[in-house]
């Protein structure tokens, strides 16, 4: 197989508080190939947004890597620092977050942001770079590009906005896209088109695609494969129909059963009992285990191996497997 | 079965005009926002009657106005067969307003940080006057939480256990009618499930009967009993929840459920709705969706179309069958 755009390798994030050192993501290990998107799941503080950071080099302070290494075509990228990183980041990595208005400069119209990010990365002239730059807005379905190339962000709907702000992670021609919750704060009809981009832009330029997002459906159509996380741990990563549907850590299948599509036709939706541990209070052996019924004394002592990047499916010392499955 | 919320013809405009001076040096007219408009539906007592729709459909200002916190420009709400805006005894509006309660999406920005949940908890009754003795360890419990929570304070708590508080609240004044407004939106899959239930669990122990408002087609498909879709404040539809499921009418309606992400859809392609809502300032002539409807006629751009009965179902359509 090729390298894959993105190896992510035994990443480990900490903070520093006075109640001791906190660990949002925890010996997290993942791979994404060009073209592919892979879906990240997990309940809030689970440490989502934490590891993409980590990825694009945007730990705010006092979180920082501690070791593990973040690879970028093969290249390790998360010692760069500064003017390098900065660039790294534009021509390589683009980003796409829930608000629109965080990667958008009230200030200058779209257009300016647009060129401003292409000449700086892409090795072209002025006219060539206002060129690309409606052809940007418009791969992303604004009308009228070429007029709305002068308008400035307020002047967009919410909607048109996020539109802009996948065109501007686009320009540069980046390799990796991380988007976290990028239609969380839409309305369906436009969170549908927006996804619908997404996928497209993915094929058809060959962008890998990190996708942050609680949401399920979201998940299902448009992922190849899914990371799910739990307490800052990778708890299941797998192709997404078979996570979905045949999940093999306890919390997979839990989170999935919890869903109401799930429970249809049934009175009660399934819960999990409890809620996901705090980091600074996270319990002995498999941080999980106060909320799973198939916890076993070794689940107390020590965790489960985490999952590294080729092989194996969930972080646990039970998994699910067909059979179990059949019986329960 | 008799209806307990009969709500006729509401209205609700807002004035969004700029200040008077802003508005004579730009010369802009008068901006005027229809944020409901015309809408009459009723809830049957110990029934779930959610309302949908995206965001701007009028949804909230509904809820706030059947809970008495945005009057109505006009129409009437009905409760018990008092109407709220004509009733002169203030005893028996009194005694209707503590019957309904409100529940909001964001579990933390309404409860004060600085009470103890215990005072959250009592206030709707100690304002009355009422006796607070025990009761928000007893409401505590109701809501699967434990009494002795009762003398911390909220950040102390997870956001679904916060919105257990915002329940338990709502109960303290004894309620028949619980207005809910995205009560899951905020919160986690797992953590839904668990509020929901409670939800569930209360409306069958309590007898309440619950206006639910979600934009999660999902989460109002296990909950509801009876649904009104929303478009840019109007009801363009209402059925029975398995109607609207089976056969829904309203080309908006076959929008929402086509476009709503599905969790066994796996890899779905399909063609994505056009366009945005428009502007509700200057909301389009004739049938307010026909600038996306994929259907529309020429009727559809000059005539606003009535809410007519299909069957089982109310539909605002010209060409709905
Ligand atoms: N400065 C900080 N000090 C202490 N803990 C922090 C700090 N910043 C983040 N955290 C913790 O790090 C964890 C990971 O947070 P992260 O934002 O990655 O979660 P997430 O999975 O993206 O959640 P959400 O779905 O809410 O966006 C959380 O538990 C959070 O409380
Ligand atoms: N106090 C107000 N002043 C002016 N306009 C208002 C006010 N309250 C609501 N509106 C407008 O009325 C319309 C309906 O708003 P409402 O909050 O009821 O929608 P909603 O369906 O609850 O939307 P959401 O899903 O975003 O919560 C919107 O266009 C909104 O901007
Ligand atoms: S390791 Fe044990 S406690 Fe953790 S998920 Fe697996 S079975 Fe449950
Ligand atoms: S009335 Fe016309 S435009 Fe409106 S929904 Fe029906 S067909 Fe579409
Ligand atoms: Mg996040
Ligand atoms: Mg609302």
């Amino acid at each position: 197989m090729s390298t894959p755009v993105l190896s992510v390798r035994d990443l480990v994030v900490e903070i520093p508080t006075r109640r001791g050192v906190l660990r949002p993501v925890n010996q997290v290990s993942y791979d994404i190939h060009a073209g592919e998107i892979l879906g990240v799941v997990g309940e809030s503080g689970a440490g989502k947004s934490m590891t993409g950071n980590a990825v694009i080099g945007l730990l705010d302070r006092p979180a920082r890597i501690v070791s593990g290494e973040v690879l970028l075509g093969g290249e390790p990228v998360h010692q760069l620092k500064g003017e390098r990183l900065r660039k790294l980041r534009g021509r390589k990595m683009g980003m796409i977050f829930q608000d629109p208005l965080t990667s958008l400069n009230p200030l200058l119209t779209v257009g300016e942001q647009l060129t401003e990010t292409i000449t700086e990365h892409l090795d072209v002239g002025q006219s060539e770079a206002r060129r690309r730059a409606i052809a940007a807005l418009d791969e992303v379905g604004i009308p009228a590009a070429s007029q709305r190339i002068g308008s400035y962000p307020h002047e967009f709907s919410g909607g048109m906005r996020q539109r802009v702000v996948i065109a501007l992670a686009l320009c540069a021609e980046p390799d990796l896209v991380i988007a976290d919750e990028p239609t969380t704060a839409l309305d369906v009809s436009v969170q549908a088109q927006i996804v619908a981009l997404l996928k497209r832009l993915c094929r058809e330029k060959g962008v890998a695609v990190m996708l942050v997002t609680h949401d399920m459906g979201v998940i299902a159509e448009a992922a190849d494969r899914v990371a799910v996380m739990y307490a800052g741990r990778l708890a299941e990563l797998g192709p997404v129909r078979e996570v979905i549907t045949n999940a093999r850590h306890p919390y997979t299948a839990g989170l999935m059963a919890s869903t109401p599509l799930a429970s249809r036709g049934q009175k009660r939706l399934r819960q999990i009992p409890g809620a996901m541990p705090r980091l600074d209070n996270l319990p002995a052996g498999c941080a999980f285990h106060p909320r799973c019924d198939r916890a076993e004394a070794a689940c107390r002592q020590d965790p489960p191996p985490s999952l590294s990047a080729c092989d194996g499916r969930a972080a646990c010392w039970f998994p699910l497997t067909d059979k179990t499955k059949a019986t329960a | 079965m008799s209806a307990i919320v009969k709500v006729s013809d509401l209205t609700r405009i807002f004035d969004v005009s700029k200040p008077w001076l802003n508005r004579v040096i730009e010369r802009s007219p008068r901006a005027l926002l229809t944020a409901v408009s015309e809408v009459s539906f009723e809830i049957e007592e110990n029934s779930v009657y959610a309302l949908v729709g995206e965001s701007g459909s009028g949804k909230s200002t509904i809820g706030k106005i059947i809970v008495g916190l945005v009057p109505p420009s006009e129409g009437h709400v009905e409760v018990d067969g008092v109407d709220l805006a004509t009733e002169t005894d203030a005893e028996k509006i009194e005694s209707i307003r503590s019957e309904i309660q409100m529940i909001f999406q964001d579990p933390y920005a309404s409860l004060n940080p600085r009470w103890t949940v215990r005072d959250i908890i009592a206030e709707p009754v100690a304002v009355r006057g009422g006796k607070t003795d025990g009761l928000a360890e007893r409401l505590l419990e109701q809501v699967g939480l434990s009494g002795a929570d009762a003398g911390k304070y909220p950040h102390e708590f997870s956001g679904g256990q916060r919105q257990r508080i915002c329940i338990a609240r709502a109960l303290a004044a004894g309620p028949r009618i619980i207005v809910c407004d995205e009560p899951t939106s905020a919160l986690d899959v797992s953590v839904q499930s668990q509020v929901l239930n409670l939800m569930s669990d209360l409306r069958e122990e309590l007898g309440l009967t619950y206006l639910f408002i979600s934009h999660d087609l999902t989460v109002v498909h296990h909950m509801a009993d009876k649904i009104g879709v929303l478009y840019l404040g109007g009801l363009v539809e209402e059925a029975p929840r398995d109607r609207l499921f089976d056969d829904p009418k309203h080309p908006y309606t076959q929008m929402l459920f086509d476009a709503a992400p599905r969790m066994d859809a796996f890899g779905r392609e399909v063609e994505p709705p056009k366009g945005e809502i428009p502007d509700a300032i200057n909301p389009p002539p004739g049938c307010p969706y026909h600038p996306r409807c994929p259907i529309a006629v020429d009727r559809c751009r000059k005539e606003r179309p009535e809410l007519r009965r299909l069957g089982e179902t109310r539909v605002a359509c010209h060409l709905a069958e």
